[in-house]
């Protein structure tokens, strides 16, 4: 798939001194889902904002469908949409009047057609006239999501899109999301929610301390750092593993009813077949063997750690 | 290429809210203006004589006029710009495809058209007062359209520099009324003790409300093309700090 932003070598020196991104380089791809993902302050709005011409950048370059964001920002900003983490919005204006203007501001012909569409996707259509200040706070998120979508951007960026909305409206979120990149647009989003990314992206970027520390796809990720783990249950409680188990690094849990192995996906001899032998061997009466997968946050939680 | 759609929303949306606002808006200064006339113009003004041949009244309208104009300017288009910046919404204008100057234009022609308004209809209430002749109407609508485009460029500026809320009224309050009262909206310059007089020549406003007042009745202080001069010289001083606010991204972006 081709590269639909480029981010090559940038940096952000915030006036104080502080250095909020530091030398990030990653390519975007056409119609995926790519989820930021970071702790607060990690970065991912400066990063964000940059592209989207709200912050200047310090260092380094970007280009959207390969022009740059600098020389040719009238291409490149008329092809985003924002979706910015605050609630941002003019208290006092109209739903409706908000979202002309939006459009207007990125060089659009008024389309009331189209506005009616967004709306209506939204479930905002009968708050059109509206004052927003009249508007629950999932209500003003989803304004914030027509004033972005007004213009018809290929690409969009929601920071943060599901903080502070209730487990329907996150569900929606994601739902619309899919139904965004059905039609063909690009999505970037930032949370802290691992199951978020899980959820819906296709590819997890992990930001910390401004330096993007790996970027793939959520599955390769979760193969390429993530452990599987045995957990043999036992029908009678052991007190210690048992000496001929030794040379695997087995855990007991459950009061002595459980025995857990942790291994990696990806080495050579996973030493499943060997446990499983010599278990067989012992005087162990097996109950039940499950395995699970480490999640995204278990991975995050690592990398964040050791850096 | 310009984006004209971008200009005319933000213009559009601009005077929208002042008709939200219309008793803010408009009323207030021709209220103000009205309380001008009944003490100033007929009060106290039916106690003074003439003043070169010009009824006190009639003769006070132009500096009433720049005033309302001046304040109104000023505090018009710093308002439209700090609020967007103080609530945050400034982000969608900043991620637009729209260049400062795009910016700029819609803002501050929407202030400066407010202005405008409040203008024309304090020229008409006055009209109910006194006895009113404009002798170059071409002159007046010129110095009346600068004044508004230049004093609104410096309501931008104010509005972009400003990062509280006190600081937006500082300068209209510490600066412009303190300038338009002591710019001879009341008085012409030759009344005043001759040190003052000199003092008044550093007053930027006395030229503005010279040749304005030259345009009605042809009252003057000082002539019309350094009254004219002058004008011109002060909106190109704001439009350089402007650019040079452009340039450096200055207070708007980081
Ligand atoms: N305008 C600014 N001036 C100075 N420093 C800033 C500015 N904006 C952000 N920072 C700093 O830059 C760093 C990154 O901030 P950023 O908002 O990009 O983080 P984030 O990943 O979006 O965090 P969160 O998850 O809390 O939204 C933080 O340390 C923050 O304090
Ligand atoms: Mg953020």
């Amino acid at each position: 798939m081709n590269s639909v932003i480029s981010i090559n070598n940038l940096s952000k020196v915030y006036t104080g001194g502080h250095k909020a991104l530091s030398d990030v380089s990653l390519d975007i791809r056409s119609g995926e889902i790519l989820a930021l993902l970071g702790p607060n302050g990690a970065g991912k709005t400066t990063l964000i904002s940059i592209i989207c011409g709200i912050v200047k950048p310090s260092e380094g370059s970007v280009t959207v469908n390969g022009h740059d964001i600098l020389s040719e920002y009238r291409i490149t900003r008329s092809l985003i949409g924002l979706v910015p983490q605050e609630l941002t919005l003019g208290m006092f204006d109209t739903v409706w009047n908000t979202i002309c203007f939006s459009r207007g501001l990125f060089g659009k012909k008024p389309d009331a057609g189209y506005l009616e569409k967004v709306l209506k996707d939204l479930s905002l259509w009968d708050k059109k006239d509206n004052a927003i200040m009249t508007l629950s706070g999932g209500m003003k998120r989803r304004v914030l999501i027509a004033k972005a979508l007004s213009h018809e951007p290929s690409i969009l960026f929601l920071d943060e899109p599901t903080a502070g909305v209730d487990v329907k409206l996150r569900k929606d979120m994601w739902e619309l999301v899919e139904s965004l990149r059905a039609s063909g647009v690009t999505i970037i989003l930032t949370t802290h929610y691992i199951e978020e990314a899980e959820a819906i992206a296709d590819r997890v970027g992990v930001i910390d301390k401004g330096r993007l520390l790996v970027v793939d796809d959520k599955d390769a990720l979760k193969h390429k750092l993530g452990k599987r783990q045995l957990c043999i249950e036992l029908e009678n409680a052991i007190e210690s593993v048992p000496q001929e188990l030794s040379s695997w690094n087995l855990e007991l849990a459950d009061d002595g009813n459980q025995i857990i192995y942790t291994y990696d996906t990806y080495s050579e001899d996973t030493g499943v077949a060997g446990l499983m032998r010599a278990i067989d061997k012992s005087s162990l009466d097996l109950k039940d063997i499950t395995t699970s997968q480490s999640s995204l946050e278990d991975i995050f939680i690592n990398l964040v750690e050791t850096q | 290429m310009i984006n004209t759609h971008a200009v005319k929303v933000i213009y559009k949306y601009e005077m929208l809210r002042a008709w939200d606002t219309i008793m803010q808006s408009f009323a207030s200064p021709v209220i103000s203006t009205v309380l001008y006339f009944v003490v100033f113009g007929s009060a106290i003004g039916s106690r003074i004589e003439t003043v070169e041949g010009v009824s006190y009244g009639a003769f006070i309208v132009p500096g009433l006029m720049m005033l309302a104009l001046l304040t109104q300017s000023v505090s018009n288009a710093s308002f439209g710009i700090y609020f967007p910046r103080f609530t945050g919404t400034i982000y969608e204008v900043l991620s637009a495809p729209i260049s400062f100057v795009e910016i700029l234009i819609g803002y501050v022609g929407a202030a400066a058209t407010k202005s405008l308004i409040i203008g024309v209809i304090i020229l008409i209430t006055a009209g109910f007062f006194v006895d009113l002749k404009v002798a170059h109407p071409i002159w007046m609508l010129s110095f009346l359209i600068l004044t508004c485009v230049s004093f609104s460029l410096l309501g931008f500026i104010i509005g972009l520099w400003a990062d509280n809320f006190e600081k937006l009224q500082l300068i209209p309050m510490l600066v412009i009324t303190p300038l338009v009262f002591l710019g001879g909206s009341f008085y012409t310059i030759d009344m005043l003790p001759p040190v003052w007089q000199t003092v008044s020549l550093f007053n930027p406003v006395v030229y503005l409300i010279s040749g304005f007042r030259w345009s009605f009745n042809e009252v003057s202080d000082v002539s019309i093309e350094l009254s004219l001069a002058m004008v011109l010289l002060f909106s190109a001083i704001c439009l350089l700090i402007v650019w040079a606010m452009f340039k450096t991204g200055y207070r708007l972006k980081q």
